[in-house]
């Protein structure tokens, strides 16, 4: 068991559990995810061994509530790519997030945590649930369009 | 490209605190932790409370060692520990009163349920001391069942975790010496001072 107050997880890993899921389904939905995020990490956290990574663990999370939104969205007939909203950013932020909503799922999530949450390729392939072998491919996939669109 | 992406993460988001307080107080509603804690500014200076789902397990005198204190709980108890001024707001309101003078006796619930054995018969007759009043180490010893216990009886209250609901300022040595106290004998004669009704 850990000895780690719950509260100094959220703390410290709060701003990147934001930046995933504001890049996975934009910063509307974000809200939701990232309190279903942190309240099934809260559930599981008396489990998690000392040795975890963390950060890695609430990316899983936060992985899968992203995908489980995007699914209920696109049930119910809805676009699900992510919604940008007009948050004051600076306007190259603005573009680069535009065009990293526009990437599919896989592409998006690898991009995110590997830039982002800076994730090596064996982390990546586990919070996305897919091969290391697959994880490379999406993120140079990933980062091959982004060239071509900005 | 990827420096781009980079950067772009890193931009502040001051969105992202407010969200965790929320996720913490929505716990906090919906009994999803299990203890709660905030600090508090007192005249005896900052007090960190923390409470269980059966009531206020522990209050400390802060100063620095809050982490310390939080860590302690997480290893002994659960590591399932939240910031939440909803679940600690019972507390906050009834000491904010109490260090008014606007209130004699606290009513919110305690957490007994880790107070056990001769520690527990101490500390509830110490509890039943009253506002303004005292009781001498030895009264307290027999009212616990061990007449002759005063000294165990003060180690007891030493290690009282509810300072000031639990009122230990309120036993006093039979000579009328102060004797001691978890948060220092100046905090004592505050307290004391307090339910005289001298200005502090």
């Amino acid at each position: 068991m850990t000895a780690i107050p719950f509260q100094r997880v959220l703390d410290d890993h709060r701003d990147d559990v934001w930046r995933y899921l504001r890049g996975m389904v934009g910063a509307q939905a974000a809200e939701d995810c990232f309190q279903e995020t942190f309240l099934a990490a809260l559930r599981a956290y008396p489990r998690l061994r000392p040795d975890s990574n963390v950060s890695a663990w609430l990316l899983t999370i936060a992985h899968r509530k992203a995908i489980d939104h995007t699914r209920r969205r696109r049930e119910v007939g809805l676009s699900a790519a992510p919604v940008l909203e007009s948050v004051p950013a600076p306007e190259r932020d603005t573009t680069i997030w535009s065009a990293v909503a526009a990437l599919p799922p896989r592409q998006r999530a690898s991009v995110l945590l590997r830039f982002g949450g800076d994730l090596p390729h064996r982390d990546i392939a586990r919070v996305i649930g897919c091969s290391e072998a697959a994880a490379r491919r999406s993120l140079h996939e990933g980062l091959k369009r982004l060239r071509e669109t900005l | 490209m990827s420096e781009l992406i980079v950067d772009a993460w890193h931009a502040p988001v001051p969105e992202a605190a407010a969200a965790a307080q929320r996720v913490a107080e929505r716990a906090a509603a919906e009994g999803r932790a299990d203890l709660y804690y905030e600090t508090i500014a007192s005249p005896l200076g900052e007090l960190l409370l923390v409470a269980s789902r059966h009531g206020l397990t522990q209050l400390h005198y802060a100063g620095d060692d809050v982490d310390a204190v939080l860590e302690d709980l997480a290893a002994a108890r659960s590591p399932r520990i939240v910031r939440s001024a909803g679940a600690t707001d019972p507390w906050r309101r009834e000491l904010e009163q109490y260090f008014a003078g606007r209130r004699r006796t606290f009513e919110a619930p305690l957490d007994w349920k880790e107070i056990t054995g001769f520690r527990r018969r101490v500390l509830r007759a110490t509890a039943a001391v009253g506002y303004g009043d005292s009781a001498s180490y030895k009264t307290i010893a027999s009212a616990a069942g061990s007449p002759r216990g005063a000294r165990a009886a003060g180690n007891a209250l030493g290690s009282n975790p509810l300072p000031i609901v639990i009122p230990c300022h309120r036993v006093l040595h039979a000579g009328g010496g102060l004797g001691g106290y978890t948060g220092g004998l100046e905090r004592k004669q505050m307290l004391l001072a307090l339910e005289a009704g001298d200005a502090a």
